[in-house]
């Protein structure tokens, strides 16, 4: 709950813009002068562009190459170190992947307070970024939620529109199609929550096979009605497309679907899933290139920049001293702060993902679950 | 399928137009997947469909901004720099190797020839995902996973099947009694290569070329499994645009590419017919 | 370059029945050697390329089915205990001994030490669910078990410990290669009790081969319904206007892949060409729009264009060549239209029906780009499983057991084809 107090006091101070203070950089050494760092394409990576790696270049002249391939990131990570050869230099993943990366000894453990920057009042990064270190390889970025959202223009539905989740099972209320992630988290809990489990239960349910079976049921009264992604870019163009008319997705992809698009969505905040994503540096750089990172790793998450990534997308900065500086949107100078997952409107009913449950059981509920989908 | 005689019965007469007509459609089939994506390519929309203002022919309903955002937006840019910087040294070695390989085969003595030939075909023959996977786990041992050599070598190696296969066909037709009068008349085997046997074969090694590029320049499997970021081609921009933001920048580049293709189908044709007229298959 | 030139002239040799060459050597021998040396230049010729492709294809699937069966994984994370288990009897009551939970407990210290415990419990836990698990939350507990009866540490550490199957399952993946993949990869599994199929609803991989093939069967049915009267009215028009529309059957053949996907995906999405047009002209309503992708029709559709240059081609090569006298003498002798043709020319087709049919049933059963882009989830293919478990679940095992499958099948395919056509009829163009 912790986490969750956090966010909720991060955001409420929201709508101060700081002063942009120009600060010298350290001079690195025996330093790598180029970078090839892997994230999630779309309007994420390039609020990371702007915020991190641009300002970055400009002062060291360090080149970088882009690869979108997070989504790819577990298994080609594997692939390189079978082979000795990471081409990779640092990796946007989410917190269960950098959990799993970190336990299979693909990913280099962080020592945080030593190669971190402190928050601007001295306080060291362990504090400051508190319970978001998830794992001891992960440095978290951002706090984003996965929830949903549908047309407001839907006939059939005579008026009405979804109000919670549970809208999603609702076929007779809200006909028409639905698109849900290609994986069991999320989707699971969220069955059974709609099938009159309490929130508390979940996890002790989802452990036993009935209730697995409960939750695949559940899914079932709508598997020929949904489309499933596995980018989540996705969705926002399927509702857009009119090919879908509810959806789950990232909330950042979302508000950049109906604020900078001028989509007719609106946000479905009832229960959506907090989730962190980070980076995490692969093991066995080599020295020149590990040196490299590490000195843009503490300049890309230091407190200001970790700020000035929520003016291109509502997401949530990962470090408490950075929610004062989180101000209004780039471009469109609206407020950041409503559109925040951590926004007490916003957060009325959220669901806690518990990551270690999900860390022992994945293997499991994926088989489980693409067993279920190719049937 | 001659002009119909006069002497048909009306059944006949309606089977005939029937079946043309049936053909035209299978045509039509076959020809408006790619035509329609040209004038779509030209929407003033960011839609993948006809809006009214287009189907009413008016000018602002189209517009060149999915082709200027091609030519302006990096990640294409990048894209197509990759495509042209693999597509012809992949073709390059496909077609040096495959060329002295089906000269090799061609002669009239060749130990194990079935099963040479079985291997040098087998990249043609198993399924691209298979290649995938096995590229992937073996380049990944050896630490050509996401290297730049990694994808030109298997692009090589699916590309000279095709080289071997058109080369052949023009060596099949080879008269050999015209070696042995350029022997005969105080040649060289070097010399008797470069002025009898090269020139007749051009056009197989040229069409063999050409198929070898396009299979390189068309490949998205194989380099999506075996490729990093900065091997990125055309092809695999394009299945990431369609399979997550379907931009009509894609249609854009589609009509380049059919553009690329109708140009190619050319160079084919007229080397096929050159290569028949010379080895005296056809009347031209 | 053949050398069957006999000098029969040279008589300046001994006669000794020896037929020579002009340097007194028997022509034989010359003969022979000069063979040796066409075949040493041809090899010479062809080796470069063989050298090539047998270390960047050949050696790479060799590779894939190496790793279908290889399962170094359980003796390289935990040697001592697959060394101890060995006296273990699995058909036994018992829970292996002492010994046995020591070895373990001295494996995991390293194993957890070098993080790779966890890359175990993955592995086992595609044999048995709940070995992932297992293996996590032992490794967070085995530092801090204390020296000495080792065996009720982990069972309270977790009570699958307790479990007999559990060390079944291990003592039964602890040699180096293992059946498993491939016994995944048809549904069935090795337990205490023997060889069965999986729970019915844990079936995956039977239903999708067969949904492969019944799907591949569905594009060859309509490339041959669709490209029969193609190749036909090709066959028998003019030349040069046949020239004219070959264009047209060429012209998608030599179109990118996903220039073509992208095209149907235009087409038939729900608000698409085809929907817009057909709400257009009023033949349905704009609410009920046909669901054309993201399904089966959509993957045999767009499929079926793709590959349908595939079956013309060589159907058109095939009726090239079949003698208009034939049907011209089966009227004459007064057969009507549909006999003369059923009876007579059809027949004749039937080696084009076959090079064509397998060709398009080869190249369809291993597609990938096109079911992954229009699929979605019932349209998909083994092979967009076999991607799935490259690069998401990561169970490279079974993916390799899967290819190498789909391998077989199309080798045994490919050879039918060789027996019909023949390797060396591929034609291209």
């Amino acid at each position: 709950m912790k986490l969750k107090m956090l966010l909720l006091a991060s955001v409420a101070s929201v709508g101060f813009t700081g002063p942009v203070v120009s600060q010298d950089l350290e001079p690195c050494e025996n330093c790598a002068d180029e970078m090839t760092l892997v994230s999630w394409g779309g309007a994420y990576q390039a609020s990371q562009v702007k915020a991190y790696s641009e300002p970055y270049a400009e002062m060291t002249g360090v080149t970088f190459v882009w690869d979108e391939s997070s989504n790819e990131a577990v298994a080609k990570l594997r692939a390189m170190n079978e082979a000795g050869n990471v081409t990779w230099d640092l990796v946007d993943v989410v917190a269960s992947d950098a959990i799993r990366l970190c336990d299979e000894g693909l990913a280099r453990p962080m020592d945080v307070d030593a190669e971190l920057a402190d928050a601007p009042d001295g306080t060291p990064a362990s504090d400051d970024f508190g319970d978001l270190l998830v794992s001891e390889c992960f440095i978290p970025q951002i706090v984003y939620s996965t929830t949903a959202a549908y047309r407001a223009d839907v006939e059939e539905w005579g008026g009405k529109e979804p109000e919670d989740i549970c809208a999603m099972f609702d076929m007779e209320t809200f006909p028409g199609k639905r698109s849900l992630e290609k994986r069991p988290i999320n989707n699971m809990e969220w069955a059974l929550l709609c099938d009159g489990v309490a929130k508390e239960d979940v996890y002790d349910v989802l452990e036993t096979d009935e209730g697995v079976a409960q939750a695949l049921a559940k899914l079932d009264t709508i598997k020929d009605q949904v489309v499933w992604w596995s980018a989540a870019a996705e969705p926002p163009q399927l509702l857009a497309d009119g090919e879908v008319v509810l959806a789950s997705s990232y909330n950042g992809r979302f508000f950049s679907a109906i604020e900078e698009q001028g989509q007719p969505f609106k946000m479905l905040w009832d229960a959506q899933v907090f989730d962190l994503d980070g980076w995490i540096i692969p093991e066995g750089l080599p020295e020149d290139r590990l040196n490299r990172v590490l000195h843009f790793v503490k300049f890309a998450t230091d407190t200001q920049r970790l700020a000035d990534q929520a003016k291109y997308i509502s997401y949530g900065p990962a470090r408490l001293s950075s929610a004062p500086l989180v101000g209004k949107h780039a471009e469109l100078g609206i407020d950041m702060a409503p559109h925040m997952p951590t926004d007490p409107e916003n957060a009325k009913n959220t669901f806690l993902y518990n990551y270690e449950w999900w860390a022992d059981n994945r293997d499991d509920l994926d088989a489980k679950f693409q067993a279920w989908l190719a049937q | 399928m001659a002009a119909l005689p006069p002497y048909s019965s009306t059944a006949q007469i309606t089977w005939y137009y029937a079946f043309r007509i049936i053909c035209g459609l299978i045509f039509f089939f076959l020809i408006f997947p790619i035509m329609v994506i040209v004038p779509l390519s030209f929407n003033a929309e960011n839609f993948f469909t006809f809006t009214p203002k287009m189907l009413a022919l008016d000018p602002a309903g189209y517009s060149f901004k999915h082709y200027q955002d091609f030519f302006t937006n990096p990640d294409w840019q990048q894209a197509l720099w990759n495509s042209v910087t693999i597509a012809p040294v992949a073709t390059l070695l496909a077609t040096g190797f495959g060329t002295l390989a089906a000269i090799g085969l061609s002669q009239s003595h060749v130990p194990f020839k079935s099963a040479i030939m079985a291997i040098l075909i087998s990249p043609m023959i198993v399924p691209l995902i298979i290649s995938a996977a096995g590229m992937y786990f073996f380049y990944s041992r050896i630490g050509l996973q996401g290297t730049y050599w990694g994808v030109v070598m298997a692009h090589a190696a699916l590309g000279t099947p095709f080289v071997i296969i058109t080369v052949t066909a023009t060596l099949v037709g080879f008269d050999r009694s015209l070696t042995r009068a350029s022997a005969s008349l105080g040649a060289d085997p070097v010399r008797t290569f470069f002025k009898v046997q090269m020139p007749l074969i051009i056009p197989g090694v040229v069409s063999g070329a050409l198929f070898a590029f396009i299979t390189s320049f068309d490949e998205v499997v194989v380099v999506l499994f075996l490729g990093s970021a900065s091997q990125k081609t055309l092809p695999w921009q394009m299945f990431t645009g369609l399979r997550e933001q379907i931009s009509p920048t894609i249609l854009a580049v589609a009509t380049l590419m059919v553009a690329i293709s109708i140009v190619l189908l050319t160079a084919l044709e007229l080397l096929r017919r050159r290569s028949e007229r010379l080895r005296g298959l056809s009347p031209g | 370059m053949s050398s069957t030139t006999t000098d029969t002239s040279s008589n300046a040799m001994p006669d000794d029945g020896v037929v020579r060459a002009a340097d007194g050597t028997p022509l034989k021998k010359r003969l022979a050697r000069a063979l040796r040396r066409e075949k040493l230049r041809s090899l010479m010729l062809i080796a470069p390329l063989l050298i090539f492709i047998v270390l960047t294809f050949i050696a790479p699937i060799a590779d894939m089915l190496f790793r279908s069966v290889e399962n170094n994984i359980v003796e390289d994370t935990i040697p001592l205990t697959v060394e101890a288990l060995a006296d273990w009897d699995p058909a036994s009551d018992e829970l292996p001994g002492e010994p046995v939970f020591a070895a373990l407990h001295a494996d995991l210290l390293i194993a957890v030490e070098e993080r790779i415990h966890t890359r175990l419990g993955s592995r086992l836990n595609y044999e048995s669910s709940g070995m992932s698990g297992l293996f996590r939350k032992t490794g967070r507990r085995v530092k801090r078990m204390d020296e000495g009866d080792y065996t009720a540490q982990f069972i309270e550490a977790d009570e699958d410990w307790g479990d007999l199957e559990t060390w079944r399952v291990i003592k039964r993946f602890s040699p180096p290669y293992t059946p498993g993949y491939f016994l995944n990869a048809v549904d069935a599994e090795q337990t205490s009790e023997g060889l069965q199929l999986k729970p019915e609803n844990e079936r995956i991989y039977l239903t999708l081969f067969n949904r492969t093939i019944v799907m591949s069967l569905a594009i060859t049915v309509s490339c041959l319904l669709l490209g029969f009267p193609i190749a036909y009215l090709l066959a028998h028009l003019p030349l040069r206007t046949s020239n004219m529309l070959m264009i047209l059957v060429l012209l998608p053949f030599w179109t990118s892949l996903l220039v073509r996907t992208s095209a149907w995906k235009v087409l038939l999405q729900q608000q698409g060409v085809i929907n817009d047009f057909l709400v257009w002209i009023g033949l349905i309503d704009d609410t009920n729009r046909l669901v054309m992708i993201n399904n089966q029709t959509g993957t045999i559709i767009a499929m079926t264009h793709i590959l349908l240059p595939f079956m013309i081609l060589p159907l058109f090569s095939v009726m090239k060549t079949i003698a208009p006298y034939y049907v011209r003498a089966a009227k004459s002798l007064g057969a009507n239209d549909w006999t003369a043709f059923w009876r007579v020319y059809f027949p004749q087709t039937i080696p084009g029906i076959g090079a064509g049919a397998i060709l398009v049933f080869i190249l369809s059963i291993g597609y990938y780009i096109t079911p992954e882009l229009v699929g979605g989830t019932s349209g998909i293919f083994i092979s967009n499983r076999i991607a799935y478990h490259i690069s998401s679940s990561l169970n490279w095992g079974l993916a390799a057991a899967l290819g190498t499958i789909l391998l077989g099948l199309v080798l045994l395919l490919f050879y039918v084809y060789d027996k019909i056509v023949g390797i060396d009829n591929v034609k291209l163009g």
